[in-house]
């Protein structure tokens, strides 16, 4: 555990919390705008925040405690893994944690905790949107750690820390074939993953066509601002991996005031650039049928398959 | 993809321009909900033109979504119910439930000449009554249908935006 690690864990936590709405909102402004709205502004979904933990809280006949400890198991393990995941630094606050096999359980439990509490609520379209979950997250995380495996390869350890590290001191390894690849397959991983088209489409008031929403619609109050919190957090820490590890310049490698300083401005900078370019292609896509979203997720995984099998063959 | 750009480019915004902030004579909850509200929309018996005329209030032109409304798909997630529709016999349940199923705290919205007093339905054999005689109202929007513009003032003392 080192001060640089320590100081960069805490700043993460504080940015990913406080800018992943703010990324939220930035995302649906750029909708707004190419949709020829005005739109409500980058700190709406903030004023959603502030009006929820006011709000009566309430639960459902028949739930149980699943339903009520989801949204705070939702937020602390994505807050976990946005304290060790390297984002603004290159060390991490708990190095044995910020492991790529931890990373993506974490993510992928907060996953597998939200579709219990669907279940739980007992609704029709609450199982009906945890089945298409689990189905989507089935097919998704063993691209993820496929993907993400084929850039540990090089580097011969799966620490995301020693990942980024690496890359930042030998940049060409960054426009190898199995990076290419591995880009690729993990963007399709983040688009399934976080809810976003072609595969689930976040601003939906079609219950019968939800996937993420469908498992949440029993929600209300401070739950709610959990749940959202929570989802907001996933996108900013899959967007900021995902640049950290593809774009890593600008991250910090010392505990100076100033490398810090640079290493949050980067982050934010690369997060926000991604997450507009990601709202402005939405723009363009349909949602996919259902029954088409696997055929995508499994060509995905063949690029991550192929990743790594370029990552042994040319070293 | 390319001729959608052309569209986006050639369109640009369609977002008229916001109208003056409504002098804050709204409901006393929008202090509370301070400029985010979350609607869901009732059909109690509708002929859909009033749906029509929410569905404009909420595209491009009119866009009530800058001044923090929202429609959602839950009663759960919602602060605000807008009701549409003389109210018939078997939406009676069904609109007191949800009104129950939405969180403190929390406004009626009454869109149109028939929630408000049934309108040419009045005295049908299907319709229970207006929308106040099933669930308190707070606000009622006039017209047959109403205007975009009124739906959307009506929104706006919600937000208080």
């Amino acid at each position: 555990m080192s001060a640089l690690g320590v100081a960069g864990g805490v700043l993460q936590a504080v940015v990913i919390v406080g800018g992943a709405p703010l990324l939220l909102g930035l995302m649906r402004q750029v909708r707004a705008r190419l949709e020829g709205r005005a739109g409500p502004g980058v700190g709406q979904p903030w004023r959603d925040l502030r009006k929820l933990v006011r709000k009566q809280s309430i639960s459902p006949r028949g739930t149980t405690e699943v339903f009520r400890v989801a949204p705070v198991l939702l937020v602390a393990m994505t807050l976990v893994v946005a304290v060790v995941a390297p984002l603004v630094t290159t060390a991490s606050a708990v190095p044995p944690v910020a492991d790529l096999f931890v990373v993506v359980a974490l993510l992928a439990h907060a996953t597998v905790v939200i579709a219990l509490a669907g279940l739980d609520s007992g609704t029709a379209f609450g199982g009906m949107g945890a089945s298409r979950e689990v189905t989507v997250l089935a097919l998704v995380e063993p691209t993820a750690l496929v993907a993400i495996f084929a850039l540990s390869v090089p580097t011969g350890s799966t620490s995301l820390p020693t990942i980024v590290g690496t890359a930042l001191d030998d940049p060409q390894r960054l426009i190898s074939p199995a990076s290419l690849l591995a880009a690729v397959a993990l963007a399709a991983v983040i688009v399934a993953e976080t809810g976003r088209l072609p595969v689930d489409n976040p601003s939906t008031h079609l219950e019968l066509t939800m996937i993420h929403e469908a498992m949440v619609l029993e929600y209300a109050g401070p739950d709610l601002a959990l749940v959202e919190l929570g989802s907001a957090m996933r996108l900013s820490v899959y967007l900021g991996l995902f640049t950290s590890l593809f774009v890593p310049w600008g991250i910090a490698t010392t505990a100076t005031p100033l490398a810090l300083a640079l290493g949050v401005v980067a982050l934010v900078v690369k997060v926000g650039v991604v997450g507009a370019g990601l709202a402005a292609l939405e723009v363009f896509l349909a949602k996919l049928r259902l029954f088409r979203v696997p055929e995508l997720l499994a060509g995905s995984f063949l690029l991550a398959l192929l990743a790594v099998t370029t990552a042994y063959v040319l070293g | 993809m390319l001729s959608l750009w052309r569209a986006i480019r050639r369109l640009g915004r369609a977002a008229e321009p916001a109208p003056a902030p409504p002098v804050p004579a709204g409901p006393a909850v929008a202090a509370e909900l301070a400029g985010s509200v979350q609607v869901r929309h009732v059909d109690a018996g509708s002929c859909n033109g009033c749906e029509l005329e929410i569905g404009a209030a909420f595209g491009p032109v009119y866009d009530a979504e800058r001044y923090g409304a929202r429609l959602v798909a839950s009663p759960r997630h919602a602060d605000a119910l807008v009701v549409t529709g003389a109210v018939t016999r078997n939406m009676v349940e069904p609109l007191r439930r949800t009104y129950e199923a939405v969180g403190e705290p929390k406004v009626v919205v009454a869109v149109g000449d028939c929630a408000r007093n049934c309108g040419v339905f009045a005295e049908a054999y299907g319709v229970v009554g207006a929308v106040a005689d099933v669930v308190p109202v707070d606000l009622e929007v006039v017209g047959c249908p109403p205007r975009p513009e009124t739906i959307v003032a009506a929104l706006r003392l919600c937000t208080g935006r």
